[in-house]
């Protein structure tokens, strides 16, 4: 796991390179910013996943043999250097996967079992985070992921305050930086940030004291969803072999076969979905036309690219749908939405192909007659609600981490 | 061990290392069988009684209650449920708080009477974020508390209706429950 981590933060790095170098092909003053940022983000981000990664060997080594493990207990628990003006001294974000790794993943999907368990209460409302407040920040549209980062908040008691660009003072002409810092000084625990520009929430993290939650930037990063496909996967799975989820831990994901389709060159959630998948040791395969991939694929963790989708269904556990995102300009980047669904949609036919065990993913909104058919869409085996219902358990689980699986810092 | 995992989490942590052994194996199985008559006297019966078992100490205790129970009346079957408080503590932020195991509660707890077991009683804390915990799962006709060793040093009012063992204990010493038996301890640091 040592050699995996440790490839994949390399591999980070990497693939922030190629990311910046796809955002300025499209756009100059945005891969400026995304570069800044990332440079941000990699700093935050070792810090980050030491201190989540110390919170979980904390929790395991107490259960049993402890002695083994208190040197590098030791070594996790050393309080990297405090942010001034952050709540008790120390904030944590989740800007990207890369600041989980997969020990960090395994937290969250663990973590995110207890939580489902919570939905299924007559009163789905735990105490946890009662006197915080996340402050959800959405400069792009969206339904699903707003809802479900608010519903988790609200479910873990926390306070939501929310704004949109529309009807806020950004309208007014004010810019964001100082938009966040009037938020943030109200009293602000966390950020849920959205934003059209890869690197904003790396930005809104250096800004304030509060932590700070990427809830999709721009082409980058969409890491929320990657961990919600993930629980839906592991559920999946460990339905299949009549287990116990919490039995099955995330040894399921290693040499499965998840097939990426569609319009990974403005898809974030391909992004986050390809790092989160490829440190738990799944082997991705992107399906897409050449125009719909990133101009360099250098570093990215896949095993292939190719674009043909029948040829590769028969070899598939995972089929990952990615909707063309039209309002990126794909539109452009194929002859017409009738020959993308000809060559890359999920039609009934090609549906066929996958074996029996198979599941369909898709991260939504789903554009019935594109990519997907609407009778594949309603396939037992296509889990989109499933996904959907995860996400608030998901975010649960990072908010909770986020904001109440703190350390101690110093002697309590 | 739930109270000693809390104890040996960073940045006290330390090892364990036991000193005593204050009940064997065999006592805490007789203990249990006293408790689980009580349970019967007190209440009159098994109906409407259900057990929940604490994460992570507490819950072989319960299931062992839940089964004496069971013998005791002709195989009759008494719900067992486990419990983990975690999301109710009032601690978290202030130590790495993360649950452990799953919580499982046998059905509405509405008008049932819970026998909440834990392996130690000491600051009250966990119990307290245990009674909070329950009343999500609805409203219990009583809520009686079954702990197998209560050492002292409340931080709450909170007290127990079974005690499987008093125990005197210094507030830095170490209690270790197990259906193997009781064990008092220290704990080194690292």
């Amino acid at each position: 796991m040592t050699a995996r981590g440790a490839g994949s933060a390399g591999t980070g790095a990497r693939s922030s390179r190629a990311r910046t170098g796809s955002g300025a092909a499209a756009r100059v003053g945005a891969a400026e910013r995304s570069g800044a940022a990332a440079r941000v983000g990699a700093a935050e981000r070792s810090g980050a996943a030491a201190r989540v990664g110390a919170a979980e060997r904390s929790a395991r080594s107490s259960r049993a043999d402890v002695a083994s493990r208190q040197d590098s207990d030791d070594g996790g628990s050393v309080p990297a250097p405090a942010p001034p003006g952050g709540p008790g001294g120390r904030r944590r974000h989740l800007l990207s996967i890369d600041d989980l790794g997969a020990e960090g993943i395994a937290t969250v999907l663990r973590l995110s079992d207890r939580f489902v368990e919570v939905a299924r209460r007559s009163i789905p409302k735990v105490p946890a985070l009662r006197g915080r407040t996340v402050a959800s920040v959405f400069a792009e549209s969206s339904t699903r992921t707003r809802l479900s980062f608010e519903t988790a908040a609200r479910r873990l008691s926390a306070d939501v305050i929310s704004f949109s660009p529309a009807g806020s003072s950004l309208a007014k002409g004010e810019s964001l930086r100082d938009t966040v810092e009037t938020v943030a000084a109200m009293g602000v625990d966390c950020f849920v940030v959205r934003h059209g520009c890869a690197g904003v929430p790396a930005q809104v993290a250096g800004w304030t004291g509060a932590s700070v939650v990427n809830a999709g930037d721009g082409w980058h990063e969409h890491p929320t969803q990657a961990l919600l496909d993930c629980a839906t996967i592991r559920q999946v799975l460990a339905e299949r072999d009549g287990l116990a989820v919490d039995d099955v831990g995330v040894d399921g994901f290693v040499g499965l076969r998840v097939a990426i389709v569609g319009d990974v060159a403005h898809s974030r959630v391909a992004r986050s979905g390809i790092l989160a998948l490829a440190a738990l040791g799944a082997r991705v395969t992107l399906v897409a036309p050449g125009s719909l991939l990133p101009p360099s694929l250098a570093g990215w963790p896949v095993e292939a690219v190719t674009a043909d989708l029948d040829d590769v269904l028969p070899e598939t556990d995972v089929c990952y749908v990615l909707r063309l995102q039209t309002e990126r300009g794909a539109g452009a980047f194929v002859p017409s939405p009738r020959e993308y669904t000809a060559g890359f949609g999920l039609t009934v036919r090609r549906a066929a192909l996958l074996p029996d065990h198979a599941m369909v993913l898709h991260p939504g909104p789903m554009v019935r007659g594109v990519e997907i058919a609407a009778e594949v869409a309603d396939l037992p085996r296509t889990v989109v609600l499933r996904q959907v219902a995860n996400g608030v358990a998901v975010r649960m689980a990072v908010l909770f981490l986020l904001l109440g699986a703190e350390e101690v810092t110093g002697d309590a | 061990m739930a109270e000693r995992e809390r104890k040996l989490t960073p940045p006290r942590g330390g090892a364990f290392v036991p000193r005593v052994q204050v009940l064997s194996a065999a006592d805490v199985h007789r203990a249990l069988t006293r408790i689980a008559h009580e349970i019967v006297e007190r209440n009159r019966g098994l109906e409407d009684v259900v057990v929940v078992g604490l994460q992570t100490g507490g819950v072989p205790l319960a299931y062992r209650i839940g089964q004496i129970l069971g013998e005791m009346h002709d195989g009759a079957h008494v719900p067992v449920g486990t419990l983990d408080v975690a999301f109710y503590r009032d601690d978290i932020g202030i130590r790495p708080v993360l649950p452990e195991a799953s919580t499982e509660i046998p059905g509405d707890l509405a008008g049932t009477v819970v026998i909440l077991v834990d392996d130690v009683l000491f600051t009250g804390r966990t119990i307290r974020a245990a009674l909070n915990a329950l009343s999500d799962f609805g409203r219990a006709r009583s809520v009686q508390l079954a702990v197998m060793v209560d050492r002292g040093h409340r931080e709450l009012p909170i007290r127990p209706d079974y005690v499987g063992k008093n125990l005197p204990t210094r507030f830095d010493e170490q209690v270790d429950v197990s259906l193997d038996g009781v064990v008092l301890g220290d704990v080194v640091p690292r």
